[in-house]
């Protein structure tokens, strides 16, 4: 951990885009604030390349505050890089030392393609909520709040796998690119809910179908994901999955609903 | 200077929008079916907007700039959303919210379009719990609620201090299963770059595929901006990075009209200023008012000691320390609205009572509420008659804990101080704005056709947004409001179309073929071109910055005529530089996060001009505008009634000129006064 101001090399993949290889480019940025978060650590780089005419450093990111999901760096190879508990916004500069060597890469999945630089392609994870990712309620037909009681136990439980933040560290930590986590995260929370009972079964089907066809890998259980998670999602919820699913599989009477669910 | 038409119903306040719903033309869902929708933003107003308007059989497309609609900076609101349930039996009721919400907004919003907020807040509730959001529950299975400023009664319905993404997920699932059945098109890292009208009439827009560059179009029958606000135009706020006034501004250019540009909500709890590196702040949640208290030292030496690191706080005796808001405001105490709170931690501050080293932060503490609230009662519960302190203090961690514990978490991994054991430093910084497009009753602005929802535009919160109403009035445009009013426009729209099926130029017919979606598609090439040839010396970020500190130090926390004058030379100075200097790298046909920046920047130092124009003509203080030649003995915000009881709505007239037109409010339901939290 360091106080004083820090002096870094960095090896960033640059690739000017989908079709194009990319590769790491060694770049030195100087006095480095300990307070400053790790992004504001490239903006400083990204502001001396700027002044040198050359192209910036392509990340995403957007609220800076750990919540959006957008920011995915994979930093000295993990996901988030080397603090438990944070997204990439969220670390600090105070979390390195003078002289150190940081590698930047953006996250590594057959189903998140590289866009450009560290930019890539999530959209998977939209299509497969999607399919069934949701409890299905027009607006203006539900009753009042209170009318189902729901044990604090289980809205609690609800709303930790609901805490999902949608990065994809699950993805990138994982050996196999596997989505289990996410996945298994929303299909928990909405079947721990009284409300998402109705549509239990073709949910998980229709969720496990998409991810599958997503090219997201199988899972292992080797709790890589679970341990990157910026949100602490738990590997619980992916044996929750599990049993979802084979009920679902075993008990199904209709054919697999291609469509986004119950109207 | 014209007198804007509202569109508010007759009738008596309470039963303005229960006449108006049973009385809106409606549109018949073969009709619908050929009605296109066009929705830009994806966050509480644009998702529960385009999944309602789906889900009743329009097509609709939606727009975000993010990779995904879920990312949407509605996503990091903490603390809760407000609900008239009275679930708690405390006498809450659909009036008082809307009382709450008129004085907390300093007599400056609209009766009508508050009331009918106040109505819909309930269902609001009803709607996100049955898509399955985890909203916090009591032991016995109900819901719970919490206290936010403003209120005396408990109404904030909450999800730990993540309320905003809960909210925003369920809208977002239910805008994800319109797109899996085929009724939403989206369109994710696209931006918003031009409004389409034709003969004055809202008729699409021109988007931006970040990925590729390419200029798109894009037709509607209707375009709904759900925009959010434009609080980055101070380049330091709790915004995220990407928020931007593009949208709305070009709407502006267009002739939609801005409304309260000056109504700047600072908010009084954020962790603050560390270096110039910052790109952005971190609010704390207002829910830590519940249980924090906000203090500085009575003793100036020991606000210096504090300030060069000689004494901690725990250093300074209870009786050294000044609980300024409890002794100001007895009766709401540390739980004042937000324009009340930031002021008087700045007053405290510049009177040199500031506890880090830059002067400019107050504590808020945790440690008593930690031990006499909590870990009392948890002492009780427990059976343990004698607790000592360090008993006391873990009991009540555990309920801190479990009340704000991603809160705490959040401020140790910025700041690297453990808030369980030291108080947080906090001081106020840009979070809100309450300004925004003008629109009527419908949500319509002064274009035909083109609506604006959430803080996209002015309506509800008057000159101070009260604590988890922002997330209640962008549900309740999104979900309740629009899916009525919009029946009253396109209903015209399907009779136009019947009276127009024969011309081969029909506006059905041409669509995007039409030559005034070929003129702004040209318009908005020349824009990028131009930034893109300048390249100059200076990154965008050098006059964002710039500019940020020009607002922040003349049209921030507090205002007076000679610096807002001031403020106009200099950001006009920063503007012209820009068009001369700025460096733009990359090119227009890729990803260029650089080329978006500028386009939003181009606009805020158009709108940081406007911002300062209304400050200056508005010669009043109300909620979070505060004009410092207009303030009480007691240095409390004094309002011009007689004067200055209007919106002021700007209509851009090009080349920098602004006509100012005014919407009188009257207020019938409620007795107007200086608003007191004493």
């Amino acid at each position: 951990m360091s106080s004083g101001n820090m002096n870094l090399t960095l090896k960033i993949w640059r690739q000017k885009n989908a079709s194009t290889a990319g590769k790491l480019i060694t770049y030195q940025v100087a006095d480095i604030s300990p307070d400053m978060s790790f992004l504001e650590m490239i903006d400083v780089l990204n502001e001396q390349l700027i002044q040198k005419g050359e192209e910036p450093v392509a990340f995403d990111h957007d609220c800076r505050e750990g919540i959006c999901g957008m920011c995915s760096l994979y930093i000295n190879g993990r996901p988030h890089g080397p603090k438990y508990g944070i997204t990439t916004c969220q670390l600090h500069m105070r979390s390195f030392n003078h002289g150190d060597t940081i590698i930047i890469e953006p996250w590594r999945a057959k189903a998140f393609p590289v866009v450009k630089d560290l930019v890539v392609d999530r959209s998977a994870f939209d299509r497969i909520i999607a399919k069934g990712g949701f409890i299905s309620v027009n607006t203006g037909s539900a009753k009042d709040a209170n009318n189902i009681p729901i044990p604090k136990q289980n809205a609690d439980e609800a709303f930790e796998a609901a805490a999902c933040i949608g990065c994809g560290a699950c993805v990138a930590a994982c050996a196999n690119g596997s989505a289990m986590l996410f996945v298994s995260a929303k299909v928990s929370q909405l079947t721990l809910l009284p409300q998402g009972k109705p549509e239990r079964k073709e949910r998980v089907l229709n969720m496990v179908g998409q991810m599958d066809a997503e090219g997201f890998g199988n899972c292992s259980n080797t709790g890589a994901c679970e341990a990157e998670c910026p949100k602490g999602i738990s590997i619980e919820n992916i044996a929750r999955m599990n049993r979802e699913f084979l009920v679902a599989s075993l008990t199904k009477k209709e054919p697999k609903n291609s469509g986004g669910g119950a109207m | 200077m014209s007198v804007l038409d509202s569109k508010i119903p007759e009738g008596p306040l309470d039963q303005k929008w229960t006449t108006y719903r049973s009385t809106v033309p409606l549109v018949n869902p073969a009709n619908k079916r050929n009605l296109e929708i066009v929705v830009v933003g994806s966050g509480l107003a644009g998702s529960s907007a385009a999944a309602t308007l789906a889900e009743m059989g329009y097509k609709v497309k939606v727009f975000c700039f993010q990779d995904s609609p879920r990312r949407a900076h509605s996503i990091a609101a903490q603390g809760g959303v407000n609900a008239a349930k009275n679930y708690q039996n405390d006498g809450d009721s659909i009036f008082r919210l809307f009382y709450d919400t008129i004085k907390g907004g300093d007599y400056r919003a609209r009766e009508a379009n508050v009331h009918r907020l106040s109505e819909v807040s309930g269902n609001i509730i009803d709607q996100c719990v049955a898509q399955g959001v985890p909203l916090a529950r009591e032991y016995g299975g109900l819901l719970s609620n919490r206290s936010f400023g403003g209120t005396q009664v408990q109404r904030t319905f909450y999800a730990a201090g993540q309320t905003g993404q809960q909210l925003l997920l369920g809208a977002y699932s239910a805008l994800q299963r319109q797109i899996g059945l085929g009724n939403v098109q989206m369109f994710a890292r696209h931006e918003m770059l031009e409004l389409v009208t034709i003969d004055g009439v809202a008729r699409g827009i021109i988007a931006r595929n970040l990925i590729t560059g390419e200029l798109e179009k894009h037709f509607g029958h209707a375009v709904l901006l759900c925009t959010g606000g434009y609080g980055n135009v101070f380049f330091l706020s709790t915004n995220a990075m990407g928020s931007n006034v593009t949208a709305a501004w070009k709407a502006n250019k267009k002739g939609a009209f801005f409304a309260n540009p000056c109504y700047t909500q600072i908010h009084p709890t954020c962790i603050p200023v560390s270096g110039d590196h910052q790109s952005k702040l971190t609010l704390m949640s207002e829910s830590l008012r519940n249980d924090g208290r906000i203090w500085v030292p009575k003793k100036k030496e020991d606000a210096e000691e504090l300030r060069s690191g000689k004494k901690k706080p725990s250093d300074i005796a209870e009786d050294d320390r000044d609980y300024y808001l409890e002794r100001r405001y007895p009766a709401f105490g540390n739980l004042v609205p937000r324009d009340v709170a930031s002021r008087a931690a700045k007053e405290r501050c510049d009177a040199g009572f500031g506890v880090n080293a830059t002067g400019q932060a107050v504590f808020l503490d945790f440690q008593f509420n930690m031990k006499e609230k909590y870990g009392r009662a948890e002492a009780t519960k427990k059976g343990i008659s004698n607790p000592t302190d360090a008993q006391l203090k873990a009991l009540g961690k555990d309920v801190v804990k479990e009340k704000y514990g991603n809160l705490f978490d959040m401020y140790k991994q910025i700041t690297g101080v453990d808030p369980y054991e030291e108080p947080m430093q906090i001081y106020p910084a840009v979070h809100y704005t309450m300004g925004g497009l003008w629109v009527d009753y419908n949500l319509m602005t002064t274009i035909p056709g083109l609506y604006a929802l959430g803080e996209a535009n002015f309506s509800d919160h008057g000159a101070n947004r009260l604590g988890a109403s922002a997330l209640m009035q962008g549900l309740a445009d999104g979900y309740f409001v629009i899916p009525y009013t919009i029946g009253a426009y396109l209903s015209t729209e399907v009779s136009r179309m019947s009276a127009e099926k024969g011309k081969s130029d029909s506006i059905d017919k041409l669509k995007t073929q039409h030559p005034a979606f070929d003129a702004a598609l040209q318009n908005t090439q020349a824009q990028i071109h131009k930034l893109l040839s300048i390249k100059g010396t200076k990154s965008v970020d050098y006059f964002h910055k710039k500019l940020g500190k020009v607002m922040w130090d003349k049209c921030g926390m507090a205002r007076n005529a000679e610096g807002l004058k001031v403020a106009i030379k200099e950001i006009q100075a920063i503007r012209d530089e820009f068009w001369k200097e700025v460096r733009v790298t990359g090119e227009a046909n890729e990803l260029n996060l650089e080329l978006e920046k500028a386009g939003r920047v181009a606009d805020f130092l158009e709108l940081g001009e406007l911002m300062c124009m209304d400050a200056l003509q508005r010669n009043e203080s109300c909620g979070g505008h505060f004009r410092e030649e207009y303030q009480t003995e007691e240095g409390e915000a004094q309002r011009d009634d007689a004067h200055f009881s209007f919106v002021a709505a700007w209509e851009n007239k090009g080349n920098g000129q602004f006509e100012l037109h005014k919407e009188n409010l009257e207020f019938k339901a409620i007795k107007v006064a200086q608003r007191s939290y004493k």
